[in-house]
């Protein structure tokens, strides 16, 4: 089972990239889409760290399924932090000039944008996010 | 994962990052920005060896990007193709010099 659960601090970020990568590698995901999931790891985790428990911390689960379908990969967040759906945010408009642009709202649309499919549900106190990409 | 290599050259600063300019490596060298762009009018940040941006590092960059802007220039140089598209998505293609 690919399933690693680590306390959602930032300083974990290191350690939980390495571990998917190497799942990844694995099932012989390309150099170029490990490193598009490593982004939205960043995003996904930080936002996590950030907020989930805020003041306090708590662990989160990533999971990653794959093998079963070849060619897809599902990356799972899972916390038990504050109930709260990441996709819901507003998309920023990325037309806007460099001194007009908000400072958040970007690190989610990356994830839309990296990710092939994107669902959230809140199940048993816990924030499930679900990321799928094909590989 | 980040390595900041800084140079200084007839007034014009260089950065060379090697690595991930993500959420734990972003605010350093946001720092670092901030403390060198007192009367610089140009500002090079090189990302051959950089693998990946996330959107902690896409701040850092726009940050800089108002303060140059302000003072002089900046572009962006050996940008990879994983951090193209991220430029493309995110409309800083638009905003950036990227050479």
């Amino acid at each position: 089972m690919k399933e690693l659960t680590v306390k959602a601090e930032i300083e974990n970020i290191e350690t939980v990239t390495d571990q998917v990568n190497s799942w990844l590698e694995e099932i012989g995901c390309p150099k170029k889409k490990q490193m598009e999931i490593d982004i939205v790891i960043d995003e996904i985790f930080s936002n996590i760290s950030k907020y989930a428990y805020e003041p306090e911390t708590g662990m989160v689960t990533v999971r990653l399924e794959a093998g079963k379908d070849p060619g897809v990969a599902m990356l799972v967040f899972r916390d038990q932090g504050k109930q709260y759906d990441p996709l819901h945010v507003k998309e920023p408009d990325i037309t806007l000039s460099a001194d007009k642009r908000p400072v958040g709202g970007l690190g989610i649309f990356l994830v839309k944008k990296i990710m092939d499919e994107v669902r959230y549900e809140y199940k048993d106190g816990h924030n499930v996010l679900y990321l799928k990409k094909y590989l | 994962m980040l390595n900041i290599d800084k140079k200084v050259e007839n007034g014009t600063v260089t950065f060379a990052l090697e690595g991930r300019l993500d959420t734990v490596s972003a605010p350093e060298f946001e720092k670092m920005l901030k403390s060198s762009l007192d009367g610089v009018t140009d500002l090079v940040l090189d990302f051959e060896k950089l693998e990946y941006i996330s959107s902690a590092g896409l701040r850092a960059v726009l940050s800089a990007h108002k303060i140059m802007t302000r003072q002089g220039s900046m572009k962006v140089l050996h940008v990879n193709e994983t951090i193209m598209e991220i430029f493309d998505v995110t409309g800083f293609v638009d905003i950036l010099t990227i050479a």
